[in-house]
């Protein structure tokens, strides 16, 4: 393990795992249909649950009028507030790991916070008999007409934010409102981001199944372990007692990280039936009530002098959050660690709405923020006649100037200037509207982008087989980024055991626990616990292997290696699989489990990157596309250079998304207008610009000791910022509220 | 589950007989399928008319093009003939859904195929063409996607067919089968502005079934379908536009434009056809001609852009039509 990582290293070129460019190992279960997705699971007398939900946003449930869905063919019964069974609320803390999605249990009173909100579950031997019975549930309300949904319409314009402060998220240093006053170049400006939906592909859904006293949820999941803790405190039952098993997931962004009410009702109805119930939770529904990225509002103001230098950032956000559970967004949390400046003041403020409650959606916060200091930041360099990406050298952080720490490894100047050269960003006229290309007027923007690399404790067990194969295993999921694949890497460059030999057992809360596949951290957080396994495991072997009559009686265990599955001491060597098979064992394995260390107080760690855009603004028909986006990214060490470079192009099409198209709109009445995958606009393939990903390659080792830091987020951020800015450059049109629609460019 | 009958239909003959006013005709399935699980659409019997001979498309002796049913709108953008005299109407069956839908979707049913409006989508929702009478959502809620002209104060959602605008410019004959017979309707007067009804979307009487939609003899000229909306591909019109313009050296001495998106109907906008009409084929022209289009339109909270987008998809049509007569 090396210290130094100031100094550029490429990767190593021995490895002949870890760092290559390795296809999926589930590509082909997948691909035939053998990938088990949580509602392709169907049991034996297994039942149905579809839910009904409220059409008002908000009142009271006066009466539910059952007859006549009871009567309907198929039906079994139908669960709601006056029968469903008392249950506890979780705990909902994160670091005692059983936070959930929406803290309000199911049917738990007979209020309507927000349209959507579940108020029966009917139960039938079939979907269609669910369904069809379903509709027919009326419902009775007391309706109030002071529903909110709309936070934006609560701004003045100026000053403070709407909404409560929450005084936990303040953070300051040294005297920003003085700073800001004295500066000769001020910049104030608000910017908002609607409310955004996860729309995964494949719906969130739950098979429940009680088998004594033994739970068992077969879930669409990002958290198994999380949602396993949170339903054994509902239903206050051991951890033991409860399994939650998601071996696949058709993407999550976020929203499948915690649990929703869904699989509460359906593991009731398990119950109460004693058969096992599915519930697919509706796609209109998936809108409302499976998490959304909120609505933000935020202000900036930076203060910096006449060469650019920045004296004083101030970032205040606001976000709406729900009376069926509360979440921060904390939008400026990456703020004060961004730029080099004495001068800094972040707060946040939190609006309640009548929807469903909000959740994390990949790069929670952070994309958010990086929308509105990257814009505020172009603003600036309008402001000061300055390049851009000069300001952005200009004011520099050589180390994390909020925790006062040195970076674990920063190579951003590097992203910066790498990036700008691959795009062409030497050829950008500043004037607004000078590059033409016949009806189109060409735009170029920049952004910095930026994620916090993180690590948690995790538990894994690497076993070795007489078969030859390794059995690896961790309560972790793979949800479609690779995890899968790079932990079979990671074995097969351990052991020298070639990667079709190497069984990865994800996606399952019985196994040792493994954290979410959130947050950009499942990556630095596995590895290790899989290698810290691996040498339990090979201790193990090494004691078999110089036992008395074994093949090496009498030899060092220090001098004993591993290569190519075998065990070698000098001259001498064995399988690892004929040690096995001598000594007439089946499996040896080991477990372990590892958490970041005093690392942690000692350096600050982060990935950075920088994203540059054209976009083409076609003036005649209000027509505006983007052509190009060039993203290079510093995360470590990329362990499998295909998959990682995916996720940033993938990110990089969600921030389009959030740039360009999605928002989930509400009307006066607090009713959601465009809830489907029709409606509600996200990119398509023929939106798809030309998108150029580059992976700078230097291993962090202070993070772990393969030097991989996290990629799964860092791309979205700042891609909405580069958007924006780059609309700037070609209309001189400064759209500061997201999505950049067609109205909103003709109305400015 | 709500049950239905299902009938299949092997001539026009059965069809005619096997439906009556509260059954449902499938062809393509991809409008009358997603209505019926979202318990919009009830019908009491499906009949299905995708086996029905009609599915040719032939050139009759006065030049017309005649053109089936069932001729997916794949095989009719497809078609050499609809390519070469008609590029307008190829282009604007190609800019509508996607491949896989436009390989399932019909002609007939693209001519009936339903408002995108979200409310009339939501059986929860009062919707005055869902359910008469219960009122408008759209005009007191969010109506970005709706229309500016035609509208009135019982319903104003958009006929959201990019076909409809591509055949209502070239010209074209609606013809309808029924137990009384064969009826001829000039496709303008097929779908019917809402008014107090809006729950009466077109001139097909119970029992009819469309056969055919004729198209009148090619026009010639310069043609171009634009559509303009938030992304590239995939999504429905916020406004469109089918031009048509023949040129007399310089001047305009015919000219045919609809327009989707902005109304309730397919929209042929005479207005700007008569203000084309022997003028000279400039910028100006095109800008009065839209303006002359746009001058009647209403604008209702969230969809005032569509005023200005659909005159930037006039004058941009024009042009391109131009271009082309001039090629
Ligand atoms: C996701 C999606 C995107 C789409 N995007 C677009 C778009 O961008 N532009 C666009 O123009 N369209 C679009 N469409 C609509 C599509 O063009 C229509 O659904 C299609 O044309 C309907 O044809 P069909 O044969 O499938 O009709 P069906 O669903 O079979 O029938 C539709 C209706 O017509 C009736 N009907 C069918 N045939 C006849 C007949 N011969 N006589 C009388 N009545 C008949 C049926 O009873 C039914 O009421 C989209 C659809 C979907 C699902
Ligand atoms: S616009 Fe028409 S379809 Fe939409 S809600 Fe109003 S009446 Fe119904």
């Amino acid at each position: 393990m090396t210290t130094e990582t100031q100094k550029p290293q490429r990767v190593d070129g021995t490895l002949t795992s870890i760092g290559q460019k390795k296809p999926r190992i589930d590509g082909t279960l997948k691909l035939t249909g053998g990938a088990d997705y949580a509602a392709d699971r169907n049991l034996p007398n297994q039942t149905w649950g579809y839910p009904v939900s409220s059409t008002i946003a908000k009142g009271r449930l006066v009466a539910l009028e059952l007859d006549e869905a009871l009567a309907m063919p198929g039906v079994l019964d139908i669960f709601h507030h006056d029968n469903f069974d008392k249950l506890s609320r979780s705990p909902n803390d994160f670091a005692a790991a059983n936070k959930v999605g929406e803290l309000r249990l199911p049917f738990e009173d007979n209020e309507i916070y927000y349209h959507g909100q579940y108020i029966a579950l009917v139960v039938a031997d079939t979907f269609e008999h669910a369904r069809a019975a379903a509709r027919k549930v009326r419902a009775q309300y007391e309706k109030s007409d002071d529903q909110l949904t709309d936070i934006l319409a609560l701004d003045s314009g100026q000053g403070d934010l709407p909404g409560e402060d929450v005084p936990g998220d303040a953070s300051s240093r040294g005297d920003a409102d003085s700073a800001f006053e004295s500066a000769s170049i001020q910049l104030d400006q608000r910017y908002s981001i609607a409310h955004e939906n996860h729309s995964v592909m494949e719906m969130h859904a739950s098979v429940a199944q009680w088998e004594n006293d033994m739970l068992t949820v077969y879930e669409s999941s990002q958290g198994v372990v999380f949602q396993r803790n949170a339903l054994a405190k509902i239903f206050g039952i051991p951890q033991e007692k409860v399994t939650v098993i998601s071996h696949f997931i058709g993407s999550g962004f976020g929203s499948k990280l915690f649990m929703w009410p869904h699989a509460v009702m359906t593991s009731v109805a398990a119950r109460r039936l004693g058969r096992p119930v599915k519930t697919v939770v509706p796609r209109e529904l998936e809108y409302l009530n499976t998490g959304y990225r909120p609505t933000s509002l935020q202000r900036v103001r930076l203060g910096a002098d006449d060469s650019g230098k920045l004296l004083s950032i101030h970032h205040d956000g606001c976000n709406e959050t729900s009376p069926a559970g509360l979440h921060d967004d904390s939008v400026n949390g990456a703020t004060p660690s961004m730029y080099a400046c004495d001068n800094v003041a972040v707060t946040n403020r939190l609006v309640t709405v009548n929807k469903g409650t909000p959740t994390s959606m990949r790069a929670p916060g952070e994309a958010s923020g990086a929308f509105a200091l990257e814009t505020a930041l172009d603003e600036l360099a309008v402001k000061l006649d300055m390049d851009p990406l000069a300001l952005r050298h200009k004011n520099f952080a050589d180390r994390d100037p909020a925790a006062d720490l040195p970076w674990s490894s920063n190579h951003l100047k590097e992203c910066w200037d790498n990036a700008a050269q691959r795009f062409g960003w030497n050829k950008r006229n500043p004037t607004p509207g000078a590059m033409k290309d016949g009806d189109e007027i060409i735009g170029y923007g920049m952004a910095t982008q930026s994620w916090e690399a993180m690590r948690q404790h995790c538990s894994a067990r690497f076993g070795f087989r007489d078969d030859g194969t390794l059995l690896v295993a961790c309560g972790t999921q793979d949800i479609g980024t690779g995890t899968y694949t790079i932990v079979a890497q990671t074995a097969s460059e351990m052991t020298g055991v070639p990667i079709e030999m190497i069984d990865v057992r994800l996606g399952d809360s019985s196994l040792p626990s493994g954290p979410l596949s959130g947050g950009s951290f499942a990556t630095a957080t596995v590895l290790p616990a899989v290698s810290a396994a691996m040498k339990e495991a090979l201790a193990e072997l090494k004691t078999l292997a110089t036992a008395e009559g074994g093949v090496f009686e009498n030899v060092d265990q220090d001098s004993i290696t591993l290569r190519d599955g075998r065990l070698v001491s000098g001259d001498n060597s064995i399988e690892i699989a004929e040690l096995l098979r001598q000594n007439r064992i089946g499996l040896v394995d080991g477990e372990a489990s590892t958490k970041p260390g005093d690392e942690q107080d000692q350096y600050s760690f982060r990935s950075f990157g920088a994203v540059f855009v054209e976009v083409r603004w076609d003036p005649g028909i209000s027509r505006l596309r983007v052509a190009r986006i060039c993203s290079t990214i510093d995360i470590g060490r990329a362990i499998n250079p295909l998959t990682a470079t995916n996720q940033v192009e993938g990110s990089i099409v969600m921030g389009m998304g959030m740039g360009l198209f999605e928002q989930i709109e509400y009307d006066a009445h607090g009713y959601p207008y465009n809830n489907s995958l029709a409606d509600y606009i996200v990119p398509v393939n023929a939106d798809m610009p030309q998108i150029e990903v580059e992976l700078l390659d230097y291993p962090d080792y202070l993070r772990n000791e393969f030097g991989a830091r996290g990629v799964g987020e860092i791309g979205l951020t700042g891609v909405a910022a580069a958007i924006s800015n780059a609309v700037y450059n070609a209309t001189g049109k400064r759209i500061r509220d997201m999505p950049i629609s067609i109205e909103k460019l003709l109305a400015s | 589950m709500r049950g239905f009958e299902f009938e299949q239909a092997d001539d026009v003959q059965q069809a005619i007989n096997r439906h009556g006013s509260s059954d449902a005709l499938i062809a393509g399935g991809t409008t009358l399928l997603d209505l019926v699980k979202l318990d919009v659409m009830q019908p009491e019997k499906v009949v299905d008319v995708s086996r029905l001979p009609l599915k040719r498309i032939e050139t009759l002796e006065d030049g017309r093009l005649k053109v089936g049913a069932l001729v997916s709108n794949t095989e009719l953008a497809k078609h050499e003939i609809v390519m070469r005299d008609y590029p307008v109407l190829s282009e604007a069956l190609l800019s509508g859904a996607s491949t896989g839908l436009r390989n399932m979707a019909s002609t007939g049913g693209n001519v009936m195929q339903r408002t995108r409006c979200p409310y009339f989508r939501d059986p929860a929702m009062p919707c005055n063409k869902r359910e008469p009478g219960t009122g408008c959502s759209a005009i007191e809620g969010i109506n970005r996607n709706h229309a500016v002209l035609g509208t009135s104060e019982h319903c104003i959602a958009t006929h959201p067919s990019d076909m409809c605008v591509g055949m209502v410019a070239a010209g074209a004959t609606v013809v309808v089968e029924g137990s009384q017979g064969v009826r001829e309707i000039p496709f303008e007067e097929y779908h019917l502005l809402p008014g107090e009804t809006p729950e009466q979307e077109h001139d097909l009487l119970a029992g009819e079934l469309i056969t055919h939609v004729i198209l009148d003899p090619p026009r010639g000229g310069g043609q171009s379908y634009l559509k303009l909306r938030d992304r590239a591909s995939y999504e429905f019109a916020l406004a469109s536009c089918a031009a048509i313009v023949n040129l007399e050296g310089d001047r305009i001495s015919e000219a045919r434009v609809a327009m989707g998106g902005v109304a309730t109907k397919p929209w042929r906008a005479t207005a700007a056809e008569e203000a084309l009409k022997g003028q000279p084929a400039t910028r100006e022209t095109f800008e009065r001609a839209a303006e002359a289009v746009m001058q009647d339109a209403v604008a209702y909270s969230h969809n005032g852009y569509k005023i200005t987008l659909g005159k930037q998809a006039i004058v941009r049509a024009l042009r391109d039509a131009t271009a082309a007569a001039r090629a």
